[in-house]
């Protein structure tokens, strides 16, 4: 096999040196009856070309080079090279958990920056490690709320990620919290009369989503305004990061549960991604996951290690904030590396671009199918109403035009019937926005 | 002893570099945008008062500063491509370079959860491929791919573990968790909502089965059990234990952390396991990439598969493959879409690069391994337990205490002689514990080293303690101050701390 690095001889050699008469000697504490002697039922060893062959394989039975015109929580956007041949290196890739940080500087401080880039972006003034994805981050962020404030309830915006949702619900059950859901107004914003009738001095929390599910900025100040003043705290979920770029940041929430995967992750049907979990100072105690925070060496130099681990399973066990161990350290790496690459300046500049795509698109569909929630601003997705049956739309374009269209939310949302999602980003190209319109209409 | 009579390392400059804020200065650019094929839109006029005014705190470097700074930073770590990493339990083993490779492919790594089923018949077929070779493996029935790491299939197999029960009309109370475990494990098992009660290890490092018997009643829910143990024992009353459990309704759950013991040579679901969760990152061969992405599968028996999380990755009639929304009994979601599908890709490149043999042989490396270091170690340091180990092995620090030295001061001395150090006082069954797992990945010359480094360190506890008090030596930083760390805590810079 040619991943082991031993010729028989040297096998030999070391079961002499341990005194055993075969390997099988090794295995002995096995009882007998449970050892397991035939081959598994598994292809035989398959030489490298091969396994290049079998996959190059499987990827031609994905659609190739299509137009996606879709988000929905992972967003197609442009990777730099820089950051795959950068991360390729195995000292970032083969590392793992920086437990001694005399020989994990490299990953203590680039985690580091990761923080203080995910706060100037949040606006808020800490952000730990990273969770596993957006899901489990605000599902986290709901039970952290939960544990600051000492309340058992908390309340859901309808128009938060469906899945984001059935992952809280997992989380919740066994919690003890009771969950509620608020839903949206015509303009796809909270709807906030509903939502001011729903907190109560029993809500550790309420949870949206900005921009939300349907693509809508959120009145996040009108909101924290209603959460705050019955002593609840505003967990504020973001899907699309690039979004917080020309968007105000959610500056009036307690806590910010972000999806990272626009940041230069590939889609990958849906994972690796990147959670992170950005708070107040305040209720540092209470995050869950990794830190890594500044301090220095016996001379004095600047350097940086895991901190406040007495918050963790290793220390804490059942008492701990969450049981979260292993996160997606490789995958904030490259978020890390795509913040650098756009700056200050340049993913502003992206996102005006991905205005302009979504601008474009909704005018272009809206000329042949309704916008929904008009009146409110949003990024760079959006909801029609088409005379045309969105699945239909969706399984046409995808199989004659090589198109990703709008998601068809009647899977989601029953009640708005004959609706779609759509998504244009920097990468969607006015031909397929055009295309697209076409099939829209007919 | 001096440096040069270290033979796996050498000392060589590593460049300085500052905090990438520090290299910003305003118009630097790493970046060209695209021509824009559609009209450009006003921002101000487009979200009005959602209109962030003040642009986030980002850098404004060059490509050429990127690519150094991250150069310049990935020098400062340790990794398995430098050599052993023989983290006990965490499985450090060699990433195969084609698992990177598959996984890049573009309409692979392109791919949007979202996008029709017809067209994503390739992922599909990759989930379902690793699924089937993943439950061969186990010894299982059924599996879901959706959990992203390890404690996160924990509480997903928990949950499992849960909802069958209150099927069963109740879900009772307590888990049982012996005192060995991970810290994943209680901190699961409070997740879904059990009280956690310690089971306590017998004089062999095992179960004790007559604690076991007179815990066991119609309160617990199950037993979370790893086995191979974090003491490197396999528990050989197994069979005994699942059934103890079984006879009062309670499940056996198996943390499949240490399932490098077993591939190919036993399987879980032959001795008793309800379900249990593989860690890919670890007995499968994807990259640990510094602390993540995971990906913990659950694999279960049949009693237990309705109630797998949904979606599922199911066939039709014509061949051809689907996502299974529908299970009235699922215990729901875990994570959004389908799990860390790029962890699936590598994962089944590596069994692949295998096959039957490959994996037995694996097996056998890795337990081979072990026990070498263990028979060339034993006498230099204190072995706790007698008991047979597999694929990893627990020392203390007893012998080296009479010094005043600590499993952690050898730990960092070994960091001077060129390895990253074994797990620092985990057990913590074992006062002191020093637990070696180098997995099959390392050829003898390096065990061999590593044997040499360990002893000498050992001499180097009696004849210059204060050599091993003060290690490492040779790093650019020794001794990092955790303690000022997490009392007043710096988790973000500023510019002011220039």
């Amino acid at each position: 096999m040619r991943y082991l690095p031993k010729s028989p001889d040297e096998r030999k050699l070391m079961l002499d040196a341990i005194g055993a008469g075969s390997v099988d000697e090794l295995f002995a504490p096995i009882p007998e009856r449970f050892r397991f002697t035939r081959d598994l039922c598994l292809p035989p060893q398959m030489a490298e070309s091969e396994i290049v062959d079998w996959f190059r394989a499987r990827a031609a039975e994905n659609a190739n080079g299509q137009q996606i015109l879709l988000g929905a929580g992972a967003y197609n956007h442009y990777r730099p090279l820089a950051i795959d041949t950068l991360i390729s290196r195995g000292e970032w890739f083969t590392a793992y958990t920086p437990y001694q940080p005399e020989i994990a500087q490299g990953t203590l401080q680039a985690i580091f920056e990761f923080q203080t880039m995910i706060c100037g972006l949040t606006g808020m003034e800490v952000a730990n490690a990273s969770m596993y994805d957006g899901s489990t981050g605000a599902a986290e962020a709901v039970m952290m709320a939960m544990r600051v404030t000492g309340r058992h309830e908390a309340i859901l915006a309808r128009s938060v990620h469906p899945e984001y949702r059935e992952v809280i619900a997992t989380y919740a059950k066994y919690q003890g919290l009771p969950l509620t859901e608020v839903g949206f107004s015509t303009n796809g914003r909270v709807d906030l009369e509903a939502l001011d009738k729903a907190v109560t001095d029993k809500t550790a929390c309420v949870l949206i989503q900005s921009p939300n599910f349907f693509g809508t900025i959120e009145d996040v100040v009108a909101i924290a305004d209603i959460v705050h003043a019955k002593g609840a705290l505003l967990v504020v979920s973001v899907a699309e990061a690039l979004s917080l770029a020309l968007v105000k940041p959610p500056a009036e929430a307690d806590i910010v549960a972000l999806e990272a995967q626009s940041f230069g992750v590939p889609l990958s049907y849906g994972g690796p991604y990147a959670g992170v979990i950005a708070t107040r100072e305040k209720f540092i105690r209470q995050i869950p996951g990794r830190l890594a925070g500044q301090t220095t060496d016996r001379d004095g130099k600047r350097g940086f290690v895991l901190t406040l681990s007495t918050r963790e399973q290793h220390i804490r066990r059942e008492k701990a904030t969450s049981n979260i161990c292993t996160n997606q350290a490789l995958v904030a790496l490259m978020v890390n590396i795509y913040m650098d690459v756009y700056g200050k300046v340049g993913l502003r500049e992206l996102a005006e671009q991905n205005l302009a795509k979504a601008a474009y698109a909704r005018k272009t569909l809206g000329a042949k199918a309704k916008v929904l929630f008009e009146g409110a601003p949003r990024f760079n997705e959006f909801v029609i109403e088409g005379t045309a049956d969105a699945e239909a739309v969706f399984t046409r374009l995808s199989k004659d035009k090589n198109i990703v269209a709008g998601l068809p939310l009647k899977r989601f949302y029953p009640e708005l019937g004959n609706t779609s999602l759509w998504c244009a980003t920097e990468l969607t190209s006015r031909e397929a926005i055009d295309t697209a319109a076409e099939e829209v209409a007919r | 002893m001096s440096t040069k009579d270290i033979k796996k390392v050498n000392t060589h400059p590593s460049q300085n570099e500052g905090l990438i804020f520090e290299h910003s200065s305003p118009g630097k650019k790493a970046y060209r945008l695209r021509q824009l094929d559609v009209p450009a839109v006003d921002a101000a006029s487009e979200l009005g008062s959602a209109l962030r005014t003040e642009a986030a705190a980002l850098p404004e470097v060059s490509e050429v500063e990127i690519v150094r700074h991250f150069t310049r930073l990935s020098t400062w770590n340790y990794a398995v491509d430098h050599g052993m990493y023989p983290l006990g339990s965490c499985t450090m083993k060699y990433n195969p370079r084609v698992n990177e490779y598959v996984a890049r492919l573009e309409s692979i790594a392109g791919a949007h959860p979202y996008q029709s089923e017809a067209s994503a018949q390739g992922a599909l077929r990759i989930m379902k491929t690793l699924a089937d070779a993943l439950v061969e493996i186990c010894g299982m029935d059924a599996i879901t791919l959706q959990p992203a790491a390890g404690a996160h299939g924990e509480m997903t197999g928990i949950l499992l573990m849960r909802a069958y029960l209150e099927s069963k009309g109740n879900p009772r109370k307590k888990i049982l968790i012996p005192d060995s475990a991970h810290g994943t494990n209680p901190a699961t098992a409070a997740m879904v909502g059990y009280q956690v009660e310690n089971l306590r290890s017998n004089a062999n490092g095992m179960v004790d089965l007559a604690a076991l018997e007179a815990q066991m009643n119609e309160d617990v829910a199950g037993l979370m059990l790893t086995n191979p143990n974090t003491l490197g024992i396999f528990d050989a009353q197994i069979g005994e234990i699942a059934e103890i459990l079984h006879a009062k309704g309670g499940l056996l759950y198996m943390d499949g952390a240490n399932m490098n013991a077993l591939v190919a040579k036993a399987r879980p679901g032959d001795f008793g396991v309800d379900m249990m969760h593989l860690n890919l990152h670890k007995t499968f061969s994807t990259p640990h990439g510094g602390g993540g992405p995971g990906s913990g599968p659950v694999a279960c028996k049949a009693h237990l598969e309705p109630f797998l999380p949904k979606p599922v990755v199911a066939e039709n009639a014509d061949g051809s493959l689907r996502l299974d929304y529908d299970r009235p009994q699922s215990v729901g979601r875990v994570r959004a879409f389908f799990g860390n599908f790029g962890m699936h890709v590598r994962a089944l490149a590596y069994i692949m690069a295998n096959g039957p043999d490959g994996l037995r042989q694996t097996t056998e490396d890795a337990v081979l391994n072990a026990n070498y270091l263990r028979k060339k170690l034993e006498g230099t340091f204190d072995l706790p337990y007698a008991t047979p180990t597999m694929h990893e092995t627990v020392f203390s620090d007893k012998l080296q205490n009479k010094q005043g030295i600590k499993t952690g001061d050898i730990a960092k001395r070994l960091i001077d002689y060129g390895f990253h150090p074994y797990t620092v006082s985990f057990p913590m069954v074992v006062h002191g514990a020093m637990m070696i797992e180098p997995t099959e990945s390392e050829p003898l010359e390096e065990l061999d080293l590593f044997v040499d480094a360990m002893k000498a360190i050992a001499a180097e506890c009696e004849s210059d303690p204060e050599l091993v008090k003060n290690a490492p030596h040779t790093t650019r930083l020794s001794r990092l101050d955790e303690t000022a760390a997490a009392r007043k805590p710096i988790l973000r810079w500023k510019p002011e701390q220039k």
